[in-house]
């Protein structure tokens, strides 16, 4: 099962603007780029044409990981709007 | 004096530990708000997970009466997975006096949230607290994405990213060593099979702990907790071990799911939901500031969580109800400065909270430097031998036994074996001691 079908299964109401703004210049000098595999909801993916980081924000599972794994500490992540985000009806 | 959206106890964060705290001060008759970013209750929470029944009494006493509880967990698995193969320990204790139960967050943590409101707690959900309002060095308020509301005390319960504790100050960055990151899945699978495969009853439990498996040699575990009719699997993996090794949990997840082991208690499953969280596994030398000038942390906010045992919530249950004692004391003597909150960690200091971080506050430090052997090669090697035990090729027993222990010197550079055992020596001595 693909992680996209997996992430079908979470209630999520996403918001029109993201709460996961990474640095567009730190992101083109960091080498790890660990955000594009550590995330559970494989949110980030590396544009090599554009040099830019593709945010799937609507995906998120608001788990944090990407934050401690920016090796620039240059993700400003901020949880989404109250209404808004993962609904986990199990959890 | 401020008396507009004024109270006496704010809590931020309706999990065990918010709600815990907020059930108490409103049981000794006091006002507090309990302030929950998600549309219920347990909707932003994730955990293996089993609730522990004792530390859940000190706080709902009847909660086995009307709790949303899956099945009371009387077997205790530990399996030892290698590449293809694994050897299993099973403890089974049918006794009537309950340890842990299976529950779901979503539903256990909003039934939580609904007694504490039976009791005089007041709910403010879908709301995220965007700040703390500080006046003269003193927490005396939270701001909101509306509006700013104030309180004598404001207790932080947001969770293993407490973004609030870092922005007072009380904590430092997380480090990718201190946290796990934490993938899951709920199967739905019938009861029937669930009981046969698991050797259940009805309403009995079973929780597997996981080592080696797709995480040989890396410092996670895996997990599989028995729902009434669904099964819960996952794992958890520093964050470091991820970043080091280049690898997405999930996939992990997914080869622990296909071990020749697993995959048959699972099979022809069907998935309900996936999740993911992070685990503070950073243990008694990672703890922030526990309390500053009107304000205390609890729960998973103060990386209260003992993984060696899977607690994490009756911790986050009790540092909740001890800040409430605490929080009390203050709005009796009407000093909310760290002069009375101190008080909050005195008690974490004489209770288990502590005292077990205390006990294991080497463990991280070793695990992280020994992983590789600890958790890949000594498990490997532990199939080996059962291998050659079960064996039956005509080669004397002797003559295996004797292979056995030079493979252990071959394959293994003497100084390291060494080290490994000066680390365990080190570590039962740091817990013992």
């Amino acid at each position: 099962m693909s992680i996209d079908e997996k992430l079908f299964t979470v209630k999520s109401v996403p918001d029109n603007v993201s709460h996961l703004n990474p640095d567009e210049n730190e992101c083109r000098c960091c080498e790890s780029k660990a955000c594009t595999f550590v995330c559970p909801a494989n949110v980030y993916e590396w544009d090599e044409e554009n040099q830019k980081l593709i945010v799937n924000y609507e995906n998120c599972l608001e788990c944090g990981a990407c934050r401690i794994a920016c090796e620039r500490q240059s993700l400003d992540w901020e949880y989404p709007k109250g209404t808004k985000g993962v609904k986990f009806k199990l959890g | 004096m401020r008396t507009e959206n004024k109270t006496e106890v704010i809590v931020v964060g309706g999990g065990p530990a918010g709600i815990a705290c907020a059930v108490t001060i409103a049981r000794a008759g006091r006002e507090v708000i309990l302030i929950e970013r998600g549309n219920f209750a347990g909707s932003k929470n994730v955990f293996g997970g089993a609730i522990y029944a004792q530390p859940t009494r000190e706080i709902f006493p009847d909660f086995e009466k009307t709790a949303p509880l899956e099945r009371k967990n009387i077997i205790h698995k530990y399996a030892l997975l290698g590449e293809e193969d694994s050897t299993e320990v099973t403890y089974r204790n049918n006794d009537e006096n309950a340890v842990s139960y299976s529950v779901f967050r979503g539903k256990f943590d909003r039934w939580m949230a609904d007694e504490a409101e039976k009791e005089g707690v007041i709910l403010v959900t879908e709301t995220v607290v965007e700040d703390l309002i500080v006046d003269d060095g003193q927490v005396v308020g939270v701001k909101t994405e509306l509006e700013d509301y104030y309180a004598n005390i404001v207790v932080l319960a947001d969770g293993v990213n407490s973004l609030l504790a870092r922005k007072v100050g009380l904590r430092e960055n997380i480090s990718p060593y201190d946290v796990a990151v934490s993938v899951k899945e709920v199967i739905k699978l019938d009861k029937d099979k669930i009981n046969d495969r698991f050797h259940l009853n009805d309403d009995e439990g079973c929780v597997y702990q996981l080592f080696g498996g797709s995480m040989l040699g890396m410092l996670g575990l895996g997990f599989i907790y028995t729902n009434k009719d669904s099964v819960s699997i996952g794992l958890g993996v520093t964050l470091n071990e991820l970043v080091e090794n280049k690898v997405k949990p999930y996939e992990l997840l997914d080869k622990i799911k296909a071990h020749p082991s697993i995959a048959p208690l699972i099979k022809d499953g069907e998935l309900l939901e996936y999740s993911a969280h992070l685990i503070p596994e950073g243990g008694y030398n990672c703890l922030p500031e526990l309390f500053a000038d009107g304000v205390m942390i609890v729960g998973d906010a103060a990386m209260l969580v003992n993984n060696l045992h899977w607690e994490g919530t009756n911790l986050a249950m009790m540092s909740g109800k001890y800040a409430a004692e605490t929080a009390l004391q203050a709005l009796v003597e009407e000093d909310y400065t760290s002069e009375i909150l101190c008080r909050y960690q005195q008690r974490l200091e004489q209770s288990f909270v502590l005292k077990d971080l205390k006990t294991y506050k080497d463990l991280m430090d070793v695990m992280h430097s020994r992983c590789a052997s600890f958790l890949g090669y000594f498990p490997q090697k532990i199939n080996e031998f059962f291998k050659m035990f079960t064996s039956v090729d005509s080669v004397p027993k002797k003559e295996k036994y004797r292979n056995f222990l030079k493979s252990v010197f071959k394959d293994r550079n003497p100084l390291e074996l060494i080290k490994d055992g000066g680390n365990l020596l080190k570590l039962l001595w740091s817990i013992l001691k």
